[in-house]
């Protein structure tokens, strides 16, 4: 940002076209007129250049203080089928049916995963592979991210130069390159959908505005090939799909409806409906699903509106019209009402789907779905992580949004409405700030740049009637120029300074945004969070390594078939890492499933007994963070268990295992809370440990109590591995007994 | 290189070491007898000349002594072991409960004869083997209405039961004492109860509904705990590794005296020359030592109709076969084993085809069927439980995936008109355009 907050300042001589006298170039001034465009293309470049390998190089924290690994659990999966895809190439890829996850069930892989993630970086390493650099696919997997994330930046550019001009370009380009919104989710090692998808997101959008303002056939088939890539790698395309029509309808409405905003909605949408299709995950989800019934709807609507167009035309008669516009809209409306209706009564459209509902209504997940609410990131967002994932930008929005609103435009608006769906979404769900933040970024750009474009030409035309006035040459057309606006800025005697003041102000905060985003992609952005680390009592790091010792075990010391039963949230990592069968993972597409395990690991040892011998699971892994303090364990997540599996199983009762509504672990916690599978796997033979100087033997550090039951026998199953901080513990389900 | 030249020589030793290994026989030939008193050698030697006969090693020696142990350097020294120690309060050498139990759980045989007054050590091992001997020490099992009867008037508790479970496999084919009337088999001793949370524990004999456990010489003055045909008087388990437990309350039903005497059953005419004790333990002995009744089932095979090589992997609806041996111990050499009962199950959380197989009857069972609609990790699975035989218990894993991409049908015949509609629109949209372009 600083770079191009100072790229800025030394560049407006040359951008604002009245200010033209530079001292130092006078006498080449006229020569030179070319010349000063190219050196402006020079400043950009390069501009552009410095922030595409800031964008990279700043989300490489992670690898320089752990190691180039694959960070936290959805992108060990999409590591893993990046792998088979490259092993055994696309076709068996597109026709993988996984034996070894949600077992007995399988998966197939092939049919419900966004292939774009893993094709882009198959195709970068086998790119690489053909220029001769010997990579290894995971330092392609690892890098993916980064690297979109600085092409992003490239977008971000392009699209501030449509929607505002070049300056807000490179403002957005740099805003966005550090913004802590993004890098979140797009850091060396984090591997997953978001990371390209962004850039696809953004693509699209900066392609259909590119459209809209152009009303160019090619760019309209661009940004549908863009939404294309979009949907073949994030299922966000959700938003794309209603975004766009929103913003169609808002034009409509507006009184905006134009030649080429019809040609670029409908070819955009057709064709990009047609591709996305070809995703087998998505299917026939744009004509059959709720959600995209939107985009159809606005689809026929715009028809609607050519033909009127077009009657209006042949009748020439406005009362007439007016007749006609009436009858015709409400039968559209009634033939769209009908048709929707019909669709969803015959079941031939399919009804929202619970994320969906719960991001129109918050609420919803928390009362009806479990398993969604149950997600950290689909948690609300908090206020303070707004600040710390913006941080000044979240001033600089609405400053934008009111530049926006002064210089109204197709473009302008679609930013506007963009910003705003999206800031709501963000509210909603944590993960979507992610979406918020490329409309954040551009906002906030429009803002600075329009801000730092005036107070520059205040300071500059000052300047320059100073140095006029003092004498020296000057053009004549711009002299004169400079002159009237100066008589006219004489008016206000501090302005200048003023200016100058709030330049350094803008420059300051500019500078404070920068240093923030670094501290906090260097704090809280790249933990791999497969990896802990923590300060020990004398200040050194201490790395808690106990995921891969763990998984590493099972990988060497189980039968190659043996089934490993845990929570969802290790899924993923135990295929990929211990590569065991699991009985759930990540995937959470079937909810009877997790409940089975969520009603396992809640029961009493004997039922759960019962549901693992009908599962033929062979292994239990439970995650324990009471010896080290490490607050997202298993039992800390324990009561979403419980309400998964009581969703589906009405004999688990959540109050249960609370006391008083209050969930503990010690002695005063629920009988049956002392007694469950859980509680039983994680503080077995905890009760003889002592873990903390002055604290009785079984204290729970992550807790912070003293463990209630101290005796736990295990009469099904058996400590198999422990990993050395206690972190994850693996359990043998014993055999039945040989004489009963 | 001296290293290397005793491994080369040792190459063509192989396969004399390998064969020496190989040969399946589940009915092992050495046996720890322990006794409490070397004079039962000679008391019951028509039981044991009957196992020595049969080839069996027998290996006998006092319950306390102390140089007897089961195993060592971690193999097991005996495939059987028979207690006919009742009173031994503790084994000499290293063995105790959980050797014993350890050397069951490890497929090996036991039989067990108890007797009034047995030790708390010998009750044990029955508890964990599913039994339990009436808790009183000195009860014996009284039958007032089905006793054997006897010179002298005694007090009942010889007993002559005639209620054998009905089981070739465990008691033989042919018929207890071959005369036109079954004998009796003797019995005197204590009374058991089968645990019922057990399902591997069965009685072979037990008493009439009229017998009752109590002690004969004190008055009856609570009612007996243990009464009628909930008495059992011998007991087999067969664990789930196949390891075989016999469990009688009597030691004497094992002596030459019971063998040999002639019995009356009270209220029967007739009168056997010989009781049945001989033949009934002796055919039981042989279900015990796996001499009868063992299956085991190899060679299973699946493969797609008409190919040979078993595959990794199933499509839904493939046609495949499936076929496995099974072959039954005749306590020399395996015999097919004949049956048509023996069912496989296609199996994912539930048997999605559950086909009897057919037999050739020279032990080779196969069945072909089409794999379901539906995609999976399965399961070839047979739970063969049959009284008296070994279970059978065989699941082979394959998962079973869905069609690929190129294997859907590339025209469906249905959808023509679909197809029609979409050439004849792309060539009317071609002739519109050059005709509205060209036309004027």
């Amino acid at each position: 940002m600083v770079g191009a907050g100072a790229g800025a300042k030394k560049t407006s001589p040359e951008v604002v076209k009245s200010g033209s006298g530079s001292s130092t170039m006078l006498m080449l001034k006229l020569k030179l007129k070319l010349k000063t465009k190219q050196q402006e293309l020079l400043l950009r470049v390069s501009i552009l250049c410095l922030v595409y390998v800031l964008a990279f190089i700043t989300r490489l924290f992670s690898v320089l203080r752990y190691e180039s690994m694959i960070h936290e659990f959805d992108p060990y999966f999409n590591y893993r089928t990046t792998l088979y895809l490259t092993e055994n190439g696309f076709y068996e890829f597109w026709n993988w049916f996984d034996s070894d996850s949600w077992y007995p069930l399988g998966r197939i892989i092939g049919g419900t995963l966004y292939p774009g993630l893993m094709v882009t970086a198959a195709i970068i390493y086998w790119l690489l592979r053909l220029l001769s650099f010997a990579v290894h696919i995971r330092e392609v997997c690892v890098l993916t991210a980064p690297f979109f994330a600085s092409n992003t930046t490239i977008v971000a550019y392009f699209f501030g130069k449509e929607i505002w001009d070049s300056g807000a370009g490179l403002v957005a380009a740099a805003l966005i390159a550090i913004c802590p919104g993004y890098i979140s989710r797009s850091v060396a090692g984090s591997y997953d959908n978001e990371g390209v998808a962004i850039f696809a997101l953004l693509f699209t959008f900066y392609l259909f505005v590119k459209a809209v303002n152009t009303g160019s056939l090619a760019w309209a088939l661009a940004s549908a090939f863009g939404y294309f890539y979009m949907v073949s790698a994030w299922g966000g395309y959700v938003f794309i799909i209603n975004l766009i029509p929103l913003y169609v309808l808002v034009l409509l409405v507006t009184g905006r409806y134009s030649m080429r905003l019809y040609v670029a909605y409908n070819s955009m949408y057709v064709v990009g409906m047609l591709l996305a299709m070809q995703i087998r995950f998505v299917g026939f989800q744009h004509v059959q699903s709720g959600e995209h019934m939107a985009a159809m709807g606005v689809f026929f609507l715009m028809q609607v509106f050519y033909m009127l167009d077009w009657v209006k035309y042949l009748l020439g008669d406005a009362k007439l019209f007016q007749a006609f516009l009436r009858i015709t809209v409400t039968t559209a409306l009634a033939v769209g009402v009908i048709a929707l209706g019909l669709g969803t009564a015959s079941g031939y459209i399919s009804p929202w789907t619970g994320r969906f509902y719960s991001l129109l209504d918050p609420t919803y997940a928390k009362d009806h779905i479990p398993i969604i609410a149950s997600v950290s990131e689909h948690q609300p967002t908090a206020w303070s992580s707004f600040m710390f994932d913006f941080h000044i930008l979240l001033f600089l929005f609405p400053a934008g949004l009111y530049f926006c609103f002064k210089r109204l435009s197709d473009a302008t608006i679609f930013i506007v409405m963009y910003g705003l769906t999206s800031m709501y979404f963000a509210g909603v769900m944590v993960r979507l700030i992610l979406v918020a933040t490329p409309a954040v970024c551009l906002i906030s750009a429009i803002a600075v740049s329009a801000t730092i474009k005036n107070l520059t030409l205040v300071a500059r035309a000052k300047d320059n009637n100073k140095v006029s006035h003092s004498g020296s040459l000057k053009g004549s057309a711009s002299s004169s120029k400079a002159s009237s606006k100066a008589s006219l800025d004489q008016s206000q005697p501090f302005q200048r300074n003023g200016a100058i003041a709030l330049l350094l102000g803008a420059f300051y905060l500019l500078s404070k945004y920068a240093t923030h985003c670094t501290w906090v992609t260097s704090e809280a952005y790249s933990s791999p969070s497969i990896v802990l680390a923590a300060r020990g009592a004398h200040g050194q790091r201490v790395i808690f390594d106990d995921y891969r010792e763990a998984y590493f075990w099972l990988r060497q010391n189980t039968p190659p078939d043996a089934k490993v039963m845990s929570w969802w949230d290790y899924g993923y990592q135990i295929t990929a890492m211990g590569n065991r069968t699991v009985i759930v993972d990540n995937n959470t597409w079937n909810n009877t499933h997790i409940a089975t395990v969520g009603r396992a690991m809640s029961s009493y040892e004997d039922e759960a007994y019962e549901i693992m011998r009908s599962l033929d699971v062979d292994y239990v892994l439970v995650v324990f963070g009471g010896v080290t303090g490490y607050s997202s364990d298993d039992i800390n997540k324990f009561l979403w268990m419980v309400r998964i599996g009581g969703g589906v199983f009405p004999i688990i009762k959540e109050p249960d295992y609370l006391v008083n509504g209050e969930y503990r672990v010690d002695k005063g916690a629920a009988p049956k809370m002392l007694n469950c599978l859980m509680y039983k796997l994680s503080y077995y033979r905890f009760g003889e440990l002592t873990t903390e100087y002055g604290k009785p033997p079984g204290y729970d550090r992550a807790r912070g109590v003293e463990i209630g039951n101290k005796d736990i026998k295990l009469e099904y199953l058996e400590e198999a591995f422990t990993t050395s901080n206690w972190i994850v513990r693996i359990y043998k389900v014993k055999p039945p007994n040989n004489r009963w | 290189m001296s290293k290397l030249l005793i491994f080369l020589t040792l190459i063509p030793l192989l396969p004399i070491l390998t064969t020496s290994f190989s040969p399946e026989n589940p009915s092992g030939r050495r046996v720890l007898v322990l006794l409490d008193d070397l004079a039962l050698k000679s008391s019951h030697s028509v039981f044991f000349n009957s196992l020595q006969s049969r080839g069996f090693d027998l290996d006998f020696k006092l319950a306390d002594d102390p140089k007897i142990g089961l195993h060592r350097y971690g193999q097991y020294l005996y495939d059987g072991l028979i207690l006919f120690c009742p009173t031994t309060e503790r084994f000499g050498g290293s063995i105790d409960l959980a050797a014993i139990l350890d050397f069951v759980d490890s497929g090996h045989d036991l039989i067990i004869a108890a007797d009034s007054n047995a030790s708390d050590l010998i009750r044990e091992i029955a508890t964990e083997s599913g039994v339990d001997f009436d808790e009183d020490p000195a009860a014996l099992v009284i039958d007032h209405s089905s006793y054997a009867v006897s010179n002298t008037e005694g007090d009942h508790t010889l007993i002559a039961s005639d209620e054998y479970i009905k089981s070739d496999v465990i008691l033989g084919s042919k018929k207890i004492e071959a005369s036109a009337d079954i004998a009796p088999v003797l019995f005197q001793g204590i009374g058991h109860s089968l645990n019922p949370s057990n399902s591997l524990v069965l009685k072979v004999l037990s008493a009439s509904p009229s017998a009752y456990s109590s002690n004969p010489k004190s008055k009856l003055s609570n009612p007996p705990s243990l009464t009628g045909s909930a008495i059992s008087l011998v007991s087999i388990v067969q664990a789930r590794n196949n390891a075989r437990i016999l469990i009688s309350g009597s030691l004497s039903m094992f002596s030459n005296r019971f063998f040999r005497s002639e019995v009356q059953k009270a209220g029967s005419p007739t009168k056997h020359e010989k009781s049945g004790n001989e033949q009934f333990l002796t055919e039981l002995s042989k279900w015990v030592f796996h001499e009868r009744g063992h299956l085991k089932a190899m060679n299973v095979r699946h493969h797609k109709a008409g190919e040979a090589d078993e595959p990794t992997i199933y499509r839904v609806n493939d046609d495949l076969e499936y076929s496995v041996e099974i072959y039954e111990w005749s306590g020399a050499s395996w015999e097919p084993y004949v049956a048509d009962d023996v069912q496989v199950q296609f199996y994912m959380m539930s048997p999605y085809v559950l086909k009897n197989l057919s037999t050739d009857k020279k032990g080779s069972y196969f069945t072909a069927f089409k794999v379901p609609d539906v995609y999976g990790v399965f399961q070839f699975k047979i739970e063969y439980q049959r009284l008296g035989y070994t279970s059978l218990s065989l699941s082979k894993q394959i998962p079973v995936r869905p069609f690929k991409h190129n294997e859907y049908e590339r025209f469906i015949p249905a959808a023509y008109p679909y197809y029609g509609a979409a050439f004849s629109m792309m060539t009317g949209f071609f002739i519109f355009t050059a005709v509205h372009l060209y036309s004027k």
